[in-house]
């Protein structure tokens, strides 16, 4: 801005009579209405509210004017700017509404594009089943434990009542390993870890053990040498079948939903006495009239075979160092494989063990 | 074991409208296992009836054939009583013979409906038949001719042949041997519907005397009791009754021979394995004994077996001629010219037998029954019997001598609480259950005040222990009377942390995009070679089978890549070609020459046996391994893809250790079966975890899986036991950060990390990181060298740091970088 200019006509400054201010209000509300983007707003604000535009050099003048005049100009022009400068705000926040307006309908794009640029993670459904048997146990206080699959001869057999004469040691085909004489075997059952969890901890005892075993079956659809297991095992005062019962009721409820639990029946493993084996009630069917009779899960049963269980054999809680006067204890097992297939109609066991992606790809996260 | 339905109703007095399905489920429900239940004949249906042939007339035939054209006198069964006309093209049988005749209207096994049809130029009105086309055996040679007393021309033949049956068929288990008898079946039926039982072993015998074959046991303990009798005159060629062949069929034995189908028929009904000598070909006393070091025999299947001085043996003058209780030898069988039949009904020790059996890898009918436990009071029983049904069928005598050595064990006795089988089933069983429970499975019990002791019965050698009398209790009570009790376990501590983080390993790997599967252990040396194991690469020392399921795979692994290398070559010749896979298990690492010790099972191990046992477990530490194959970012209309490498699975090593709170660092490395120059060995602090990278192209080659393709291996048991359990919570600065980049020329075989590592060294406490954001390789970098260009952050913890104090900060990093590696500064 100039100083004051006493040597000035102000007669001779017409920029700032009043019908000239008029006029440039006139013009650059006019331009800021014609402006229809952002980028031609622009342009009309550098036209009449920029530092060369005429109100901004009729600003200048109004120094020289006489004090009267000086005021009544400044206030002329004063006002005008506000005026210029409160529409241009107005219009430019017009135009950025249309502005945003435009882009999201220039922006569209096609949704249904394919977007599988990554590939799709899964753990397998054997892990998954395994942890949520796991988790309804340690939901009770149990614990899980383990053990190694490469086991001593004498805890997969001996020490569970399956001495070497036993005949139901053949029952079970075990791989034996080299040499012979340092009695190892891939495990047959998850039952060593009962035994070493008595041998190396107290009662009470609540634990739950899933686990990987083999047996030198054949490989087809129902059979693999390898397969998994769960076993639970108790060890308290005054445990009983009762105890039993109700915990293979709350598993099976819990993994296959309420109303669905279990029987028994009269068997025989060397580890338990009495012994049990236990049927889960068909969770298709439910036994009921008229669907069992087309049910193919059951195949028209009702029930399903599930696994074995009993009360522990003292003879094994002797060798294992419990107190066979004091606790009792029950144990069960079954196949976390076969129920993987017929809680999700697996039809070949094959399949598990193959590593085809689409396999595991389809149980989603959790089971 | 199967079990006709009318045999077993011969002892157990079952009401007669009792369905098979409510009798197999009974004993089920007892413990006796339904396999499966068969209703032989019942695809049969009449007019099926005896007949008498009355004329039969030959006529040959232009096709070279004869048939018989004849007349078979019906009774009234053809409505008419007139005989009927059947055209018949079988020559067994003569005028006079009784035979079945299928009239029209009947239907045959298979759907075979009957007729009358002209054939031969006769109208044939029915068909005479033969056991096979009645479904009675497989003999087909002729039809079949009834004894002259079978019946009268009319008689209805499904009575009479017990055409029709149902037949139950059981999985016995091992503790109930006594149920592999027709005896012990019924006995459990009659308990089942609480209905008279009449054992088929209780007959009168005559008595021992000395004048019957001599027998001499020598191993008492092996051959507690020898029944031996004999019977002469007897007819070789006498054919096996109908209803006795019919039985041995319905229960899965063919008919032999009358000699041999009698001794199988008694041990079917009675339990009790029999065994039959051709007496003719016995030379002097037989005699019991265990076999000698080296001594040989030729066993009824033909073989030559090495026998083990474990083995009982029945010897005479000659030499062994039998494995006591578990097959005959060849040198004394009964053929079809015996006359002379020595039976001996002789108990012998379960255990041996099993031993023996297992030995000479030996299954029989006979093995099977005395390995298990066999009623030992039944010997003169089981023998009296054969020798009747010999004489009855087979004519000749009995002879008068009856040998019996030895005498049956005395009856066990055990001893529970009374109140021990309601504490150990949770069920409300009153004593007097109990009592009458244990009568009721033949044990004869006292009591006293609070204790109980039952005399076991001799057929139940399993009943040893108080918890076996509360099995017996139990399940005659009910098993479906258990209550369902959930028992309160003491509070918990949940997952140990390991088995959180094995989960969380997995989910992982899984969100990484990689999928789990799970391989069998198994590999061979070849997948050792496959992977370029050198000689002493110690993962080639594996731990092996004795009984592989394929020879080409007798070891334990020591690797999970090759299980993963055959699952990325399956997916792809499935077509599926961009793979991420992972496998989480243990590996096996033998400990040399370290036995697992067999333990005795009166009482626990000590420390000392316990310490000693796990010492011999093979080391089996849980390993991660993962592997990428195809496009690791596929192509798409996005633009183009990028294939999976050496980094990808080196990254994701780094976001499994970043999910357990570690640092991971990388080394390069050459381990097989990696590319040389493009593997990593994978370090957290100075302790190794596993290695990553890209295959060498022989083993990608080897395995068939695509070049390039990138593995992990890492010990994931090592890298659980290293997360951080506790982590500490940061202490960071909320002053503003200086940013500097650097860029180093070095010689090209520097390692990245190795200059990150010098310059974050060099820079000091205020340089809170470091990070390579361009490698350059061309020209301007000159021949053998590189240009790694690094952005460098500050920070103090306590101001905004001054222009000067990042400039000499970048100032020493780089001085550092030049004074140990040579690095200038690329202006
Ligand atoms: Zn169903």
């Amino acid at each position: 801005m100039s100083g004051p200019n006493s040597e000035y006509d102000p007669v001779q400054v017409t920029p700032l009579d009043e019908e000239h201010v008029n006029a440039m209000r006139r013009q650059a509300l006019a331009a800021i209405a014609a402006a229809t983007d952002l980028d031609a707003l622009k342009q009309v604000r550098a036209e009449h509210a920029g530092d060369r535009s005429p109100l901004a050099l009729a600003n200048r003048e109004i120094g020289a004017l006489p004090p009267q005049a000086r005021k009544d100009a400044g206030q002329r022009v004063g006002q005008t700017r506000g005026a210029v400068s409160q529409a241009l705000a107005v219009r430019q926040a017009e135009l950025e509404v249309e502005a945003e307006a435009r882009m999201l309908v220039e922006e569209t794009v096609d949704v249904t594009l394919p977007w599988d640029r990554t590939t799709k993670g899964a753990r397998h459904p054997i892990t998954m089943l395994s942890e949520r048997i796991a988790d309804v146990f340690v939901a009770m206080g149990w614990e899980v434990a383990e053990g190694p699959l490469v086991e001593a001869e004498w805890l997969n057999f001996d020490a569970l009542n399956l001495g070497p004469d036993h005949p139901a040691r053949t029952m079970q085909d075990t791989f034996w390993t080299e040499p012979p004489e340092n009695h190892l075997v891939l495990r047959t059952h998850t039952s060593p870890v009962q035994a070493r969890t008595m041998i190396t901890r107290t009662p009470p005892i609540y634990v739950v053990c899933p686990g990987r075993v083999f047996r030198t079956d054949e490989y087809d659809a129902t059979h693999s040498p390898m397969f998994h297991q769960v076993e639970g095992l108790v060890i308290d005062e005054g445990i009983s079948m009762a105890h039993l019962k109700g915990t293979l009721d709350h598993f099976a409820e819990a993994i296959f939903g309420p109303g669905i639990t279990t029987r028994f029946r009269p068997s025989y493993f060397p580890f338990t006495e009495p012994s049990a084996e236990v049927d889960l009630r068909c969770f298709v069917c439910r036994g009921q009239s008229p669907a069992v009779e087309d049910c193919r899960t059951c195949k028209g049963e009702g029930w399903i075979e599930w696994g074995g269980c009993g009360v522990v054999n003292p003879r094994v809680l002797t060798a294992c160092g419990v107190d066979k006067d004091r606790y009792t204890g029950f144990a069960f097992g079954m196949g976390i494989d076969r129920t993987l297939m017929f809680r999700h109609g697996v039809a070949d066991l094959r399949d598990m063990f193959e590593g085809d992606v689409r396999f595991s790809t389809a149980f989603g996260a959790e089971l | 074991m199967r079990a006709p339905v009318s045999w077993i109703r011969e002892y157990a007095d079952l009401p007669a409208d009792v369905p098979v399905e409510e009798l197999a489920a009974r004993l089920t429900a007892l413990g006796l296992k339904l396999e499966a239940i068969e209703r032989p004949g019942h695809d049969v249906t009449g007019p099926l009836v005896v007949g008498r042939v009355l004329t039969m007339e030959p006529e040959p035939q232009k096709n070279g054939k004869t048939i018989n054209w004849c007349t078979v006198d019906v009774g009234d069964a053809n409505g008419t009583g007139e005989p009927q006309g059947i055209v018949c093209g079988a020559h067994n049988f003569t005028v006079g013979d009784l035979v079945v005749v299928v009239l029209p209207g009947g239907v045959l096994p298979g759907g075979f409906d009957i007729s009358e049809r002209k054939t031969y130029g006769h109208l044939s009105a029915g068909m005479i038949c033969s056991t096979r086309e009645l479904g009675l055996g497989d003999d087909h040679e002729g039809i079949l001719v009834l004894p002259a007393n079978a019946g009268e021309p009319g008689d209805d033949v499904f009575e009479l042949l017990r055409l029709r049956d149902e037949v139950i068929e059981f999985e016995i288990n091992p503790d109930r041997a006594y149920a592999l008898s027709l005896r012990g079946v019924s006995r459990e039926a009659a308990l089942a519907y609480g209905v008279a039982f009449h054992d088929p072993a209780l007959r009168d015998t005559p008595p021992a005397d000395d004048k019957g074959y001599p027998v001499v046991v020598d191993d008492p303990e092996g051959c507690p009791v020898f029944v031996a009798r004999t019977v002469s005159g007897f007819d070789p060629t006498a054919p096996t009754p109908d209803w006795m062949a019919r039985r041995l069929l319905l229960c899965g034995q063919r008919s032999i021979s009358l000699a041999v189908d009698v001794t199988n028929y008694v041990m079917l009904e009675l339990g009790r394995p029999i065994h039959g000598y051709d007496a003719d070909k016995l030379s002097g006393p037989i005699r019991v004994r265990r076999a000698g070091e080296g001594e040989r025999l030729t066993t009824l299947d033909g073989v030559d077996r090495e026998l083990s001085i474990e083995d009982l043996v029945v010897c005479d003058d000659s030499g062994i001629i039998g494995l006591g209780g578990v097959m005959g030898g060849q040198t004394t069988e009964m053929s079809n010219t015996t006359t002379r039949v020595l039976i001996e009904a002789a108990h012998w020790d379960s255990r041996s037998m099993f031993r023996t059996g297992r030995r000479h890898k030996l299954t029989s009918e006979a093995g099977k029954r005395n390995e298990r436990g066999v009623d030992p009071t039944i010997c003169e029983a089981a023998a009296d019997r054969v020798a009747e049904l010999l004489v009855e069928w087979g004519g000749g005598t009995i002879e008068p001598g009856v040998t019996v050595v030895g005498h049956p064990p005395e009856p066990r006795t055990v001893t529970i609480p009374i109140d021990l089988p309601a504490r150990v089933t949770g069920m409300d069983i009153a004593s007097d259950t109990t009592i009458a429970n244990l009568e009721a499975v033949g044990c004869e019990v006292d009591v006293a005040a609070d204790t109980l002791t039952a005399t076991v019965p001799p057929w139940r050698p399993d009943l040893e222990d108080p918890f076996d009398l509360v099995e017996e209790v139990a399940r005659i009570v009910g098993y479906e009377d258990v209550p369902s009790v959930l028992p309160q376990a003491p509070a918990g501590g949940g997952l140990t942390p390991e088995q959180a983080l094995r989960r969380r390993a997995g989910r992982t790997l899984a969100g990484e995009g990689y999928v789990e599967v799970l391989s069998f252990p198994f590999v061979g040396e070849a997948d050792f070679d496959r992977l370029g194991l050198d000689g002493d690469d110690p993962r080639r020392t594996a731990l092996r089978l004795a009984n592989p399921l394929s020879n080409e795979e007798p070891l334990m692994t020591t690797t999970l890549l090759p299980g993963l290398l055959r699952s990325v070559s399956r997916n792809i010749s499935r077509g599926t070609t961009d793979l991420a896979l992972f496998e989480t298990s243990p590996v096996t690492f033998p400990r040399d020459g370290v036995a697992a010790p067999i333990l005795p099972v009166d009482r626990p191990p000590t420390k000392q046996e316990w310490e000693e046992l796990n010492r011999a477990i093979p080391d089996q530490p849980l390993h991660l391994a993962f592997a990428a194959s195809g496009d690791r970012d596929r192509g798409g209309w996005w633009g183009k893809g990028r294939a999976a490498g050496w980094s990808d699975v080196i990254q994701t090593a780094r976001v499994l250790t970043d999910a357990f709170g570690l640092e991971l660092s990388a080394r390069a490395s050459t381990l097989a079966p990696w590319h040389p120059g493009r593997c990593a060995e994978l370090f957290l602090g100075e302790t190794s975890i596993g290695h990553a990278g890209e295959l060498h192209p022989k083993v990608c080659r080897a395995f068939g899986v695509p070049p390039r393709t990138s593995v992990a291996e890492i010990d994931l048991d090592l890298l659980i036991s290293r997360a951080v359990r506790v982590p500490k919570a940061p202490g960071f600065s909320s002053y503003p950060v200086a940013k500097e980049d650097v860029a180093l020329v070095v010689p090209e075989d520097l390692p990245a990390g190795t200059l990150a590592a010098t310059l974050l060294e060099g820079a000091g406490p205020l340089c809170e990181s470091v990070r390579l954001f361009d490698v350059y390789t061309g020209p301007q970098a000159g021949e053998g060298r590189k240009s790694l260009a690094f952005a460098l952050r500050f920070r103090a913890p306590d101001r905004t740091l001054t222009e000067k104090e990042t400039a000499a900060a970048r100032a020493a990093a780089v001085a550092l970088a030049e004074q140990r590696h040579g690095a200038q500064q690329r202006s």
